[in-house]
């Protein structure tokens, strides 16, 4: 068994109330923070190599530092609730399971930035989840540990949380904030960057549910300790949200460095691939990352076993790598249709563009049609070069990463499978047919 | 104050801080960038269209380390030494292009019955940086028509969402009642419920409008701008804020549109009311001062399509009649 750092008392019964979560060491890291000054919390957080666990893996302490102190302006904390990658389900298993550990967090990250007022940004679709945090809050309230004067020490926290409506795009921090303010999800234009002016103009930091409940263990631990767990830059431990074709589908904490294929085949985690059948491609961190086959998600290009961690799992580069994103872990077997999956993603990206810049806007609306030519029967061998070519010219070009998360799916699959996508062209009726997969040289009906 | 220097494609520039790229090469004045969302009198705007963005080879003299991404020029500042690549790069007259081609694969392209043809930015960026042939084969966005009252002519399916109406009505007008609705391509400029768009800056959306999702109804069908003249006159104008210098645009002895003046840039220099645009189209309510200059790169300077500055490293297939023997002698073009 791994060590767990949030998971650990995550099925403690009762934990959702103060006092039990107290019982177990809840909110000490408030009080230990409380006694620091909030420099030596920041540069504790940077010590243990902490990096962001949304998607981009920024270390998180570096991005605490970039905040504007200088300006004398209030500043905001805001935590990126609004988990709405596909595959990613690890920040609403948290919050609903255990919310004091989020609100502990954000207490320590608070102060560590010097922020009075702060948020939790909740995904829209769970307003469950909102209610669960708004009771913990005002627990938290109630025992001194948010409002005037924490525990004495003279540190004010007001810390509020409110739920999008519902738009992925609002999973971009600049997007988030903008909604956040009451207006349309669209994404700013940076620079300038949150750092400098976001919620109400003023310095704020935008951090994911996992990323701000790690700091309690920090704080409590040390950053050192922490740098200890994991491998390598890839410190801590990170929760991975499996789903797709494997035995045993769920949230796992796992230490950074546990292998692939352990991840994928032990019982500890995924329990194998369902049905006894084979593996046949992974997408590791939500639906945005480049998809990879079997070969390569379990092996590095020089045959070393590929690790569950930032530097390893995008090693090579896009060619023969991806990355760990947000731990969105997708299994696909032998049966599975990448074409079709891929059409899925795109439809979604489609659907989620926020619609301001031209590239994402037109390019993923266009790119979605092409794909569903294929599922149709009526595509061509150009498709697979014009597909893959609009997906190139919208990457890089547009306001926001949605461009490059709605691009990069759409690269990999045709570098690695592009077979499959040319069965599609050349035996449409075959391809088509429901349960039917690729598998190489011959068809093969589920 | 301090100056920056920047160089842009190779030639070099000293500007405020403060100053934009696309700001920086307007004032060199050659290979500027083109902008369809940019407008440089309404804050906010820019940086949605792509269509202006640039490669920074080096971000400035303390840390020389190129931009990751093109950057959209209009909204990203100059810093002291920084080396900018536009038409000098092909890959920015590559994702240029290809920008265009979004912009266009829902674009009705009914240019022949269009007002705003031959004054039309999204034309010019065509003929420009467009290709010959679509790869879009499939149905053109289409939107359901919206009356937004009796000056101004809603077509949705040319708007490319450039928001510089929404910005317009924001900064120069008290109240606005339109904005974007929806999202992704189903994004659309709106008025809430169907309203009607009533005050007295509305007109200015149709000048702002770099297509023809916004056009002129008191003007529309009448005549193709290019047989017009345009002609600078002023009057004593009562509204406040509204500066009364206009266009008026004229067929025969007949005032059929007044608009606002434009700079180089295709830019409004100052916003007028709707009494002047709408109500005032007899030459005796204005002051006459002259014929109006018109950029000659549009249409309506030289009734016909030539680029006027000069052509960028990898020439862009210009127009669709160019390789045609026949029309290979421009003369023929000219009436």
């Amino acid at each position: 068994m791994g060590i767990k750092i949030l998971t650990k008392d995550i099925d403690v019964p009762g934990i959702q109330n103060f006092q039990v979560y107290r019982s177990y060491g809840g909110y000490n890291s408030v009080e230990k923070a409380l006694r620091m000054t909030p420099d030596e919390v920041v540069e504790e957080v940077k010590k243990s190599g902490l990096r962001g666990r949304g998607g981009a893996g920024f270390p998180t302490g570096m991005k605490w530092s970039f905040i504007d102190k200088k300006s004398g302006k209030p500043r905001h904390l805001v935590c990126n609730a609004d988990e709405s990658e596909p595959g990613t389900f690890k920040d609403r298993y948290l919050m609903s399971k255990n919310p004091h550990i989020l609100i502990e967090g954000m207490i320590t990250s608070s102060f560590a930035l010097g922020a009075n007022l702060s948020y939790i940004y909740v995904r829209g679709e769970l307003m469950y989840v909102v209610n669960i945090l708004q009771r913990a809050i005002d627990e938290a309230y109630a025992n001194g540990f948010l409002g005037k004067n924490i525990l004495g020490s003279g540190y004010d926290l007001e810390l509020h949380v409110t739920c999008g409506a519902g738009a992925y795009i609002c999973g971009e921090e600049t997007a988030l904030i903008e909604s956040l303010e009451g207006k349309r999800g669209n994404p700013r234009i940076k620079p300038p960057f949150p750092a400098i002016s976001g919620v109400w103009s003023n310095p704020t930091v935008v951090n994911n549910v996992e990323s701000i409940a790690a700091v309690p263990y920090i704080v409590n631990n040390g950053g050192e300790e922490y740098a200890k767990i994991g491998i390598g830059k890839s410190t801590g431990t990170k929760l991975i949200s499996a789903s797709g074709h494997i035995n045993k589908p769920g949230v796992y904490e796992i230490e950074m460095g546990v292998t692939v294929e352990e991840f994928i085949y032990s019982e500890e985690y995924c329990g194998g691939i369902w049905k006894g059948r084979k593996l046949k491609a992974v997408v590791a961190g939500g639906s945005s990352v480049p998809i990879l086959p079997a070969n390569l998600i379990l092996k590095l290009a020089n045959g070393e076993p590929r690790l569950m961690s930032y530097e390893s799992l995008s090693d090579g580069g896009f060619a023969t790598g991806t990355m760990l994103g947000s731990g969105g872990f997708i299994v696909f077997d032998e049966t599975a249709s990448i074409v079709h999956n891929l059409w899925n993603f795109e439809r979604f990206y489609h659907h989620e563009s926020c619609g301001q810049c031209s590239p994402c806007r037109e390019g993923t609306g266009w790119v979605e049609k092409i794909l569903h030519k294929f599922l149709d029967g009526h595509a061509t061998m150009e498709d697979i070069d014009l597909v893959a070519d609009v997906a190139k010219k919208i990457e890089g070009n547009t306001i926001c990463p949605l461009g490059d998360a709605a691009a990069w799916p759409v690269a990999s699959a045709i570098k690695h499978f592009r077979p499959e996508f040319e069965w599609y062209v050349t035996n449409p009726e075959e391809a088509c047919k429901p349960g039917a997969y690729y598998t190489g040289d011959k068809l093969v009906l589920a | 104050m301090d100056l920056l220097k920047v160089t842009i494609d190779g030639i070099e520039i000293e500007v405020p801080a403060g100053t934009t790229i696309l700001e920086a090469a307007r004032k060199i004045g050659k290979n500027v960038p083109p902008a369809m969302c940019y407008y440089s009198k309404l804050e906010g705007s820019g940086g949605k269209c792509r269509t202006c963005i640039v490669k920074v080879s080096q971000g400035s003299t303390k840390d020389p380390r190129p931009m990751p991404k093109p950057v959209a020029s209009c909204r990203t500042q100059v810093m002291d030494g920084m080396v900018v690549l536009n038409e000098t790069s092909p890959e920015i007259m590559e994702a240029r292009a290809s920008v265009v081609e979004f912009l266009l694969i829902n674009h009705p392209l009914d240019c022949p019955i269009c007002d705003q043809a031959g004054e039309c930015h999204l034309q010019d960026l065509g003929y420009a940086h467009g290709k010959q042939k679509t790869r879009y084969e499939f149905k053109r966005r289409t939107f359901d028509k919206i009356d937004i009252g009796p000056y101004v002519q809603l077509h949705m399916t040319r708007c490319i969402l450039c928001y510089r109406c929404v910005f317009t009505c924001d900064q120069i007008t008290n109240d606005r009642v339109h904005g974007v609705l929806n999202r992704g391509d189903s994004a659309e400029i709106s008025t809430y419920i169907e309203k009607s768009i009533e005050n007295d800056f509305s007109g200015n959306v149709i000048d702002v409008c770099p297509v023809g999702a916004l056009t002129d109804k008191t003007f529309r069908f009448k005549n193709r701008v290019w047989f017009t003249k345009p002609v600078n006159a002023h009057r004593n104008c009562t509204t406040d804020k509204c500066s009364g210098k206009v266009q008026l645009w004229y067929k025969g002895n007949e005032v059929i549109r007044v608009t606002a003046r434009k700079d180089q840039w295709g830019e409004v220099e100052e916003f007028i009311c709707n009494t002047c645009r709408f109500e005032k189209k007899e030459t005796t309510d204005w002051v006459i001062e002259g014929p109006a200059k018109v950029d000659n790169k549009s249409v309506i300077g030289q009734n016909h399509y030539e680029l006027s500055y000069d052509k960028p490293v990898v020439p862009p297939k210009i127009s669709l009649f160019a390789d045609h023997p026949s029309f290979k002698d421009d003369s023929k073009f000219i009436n």
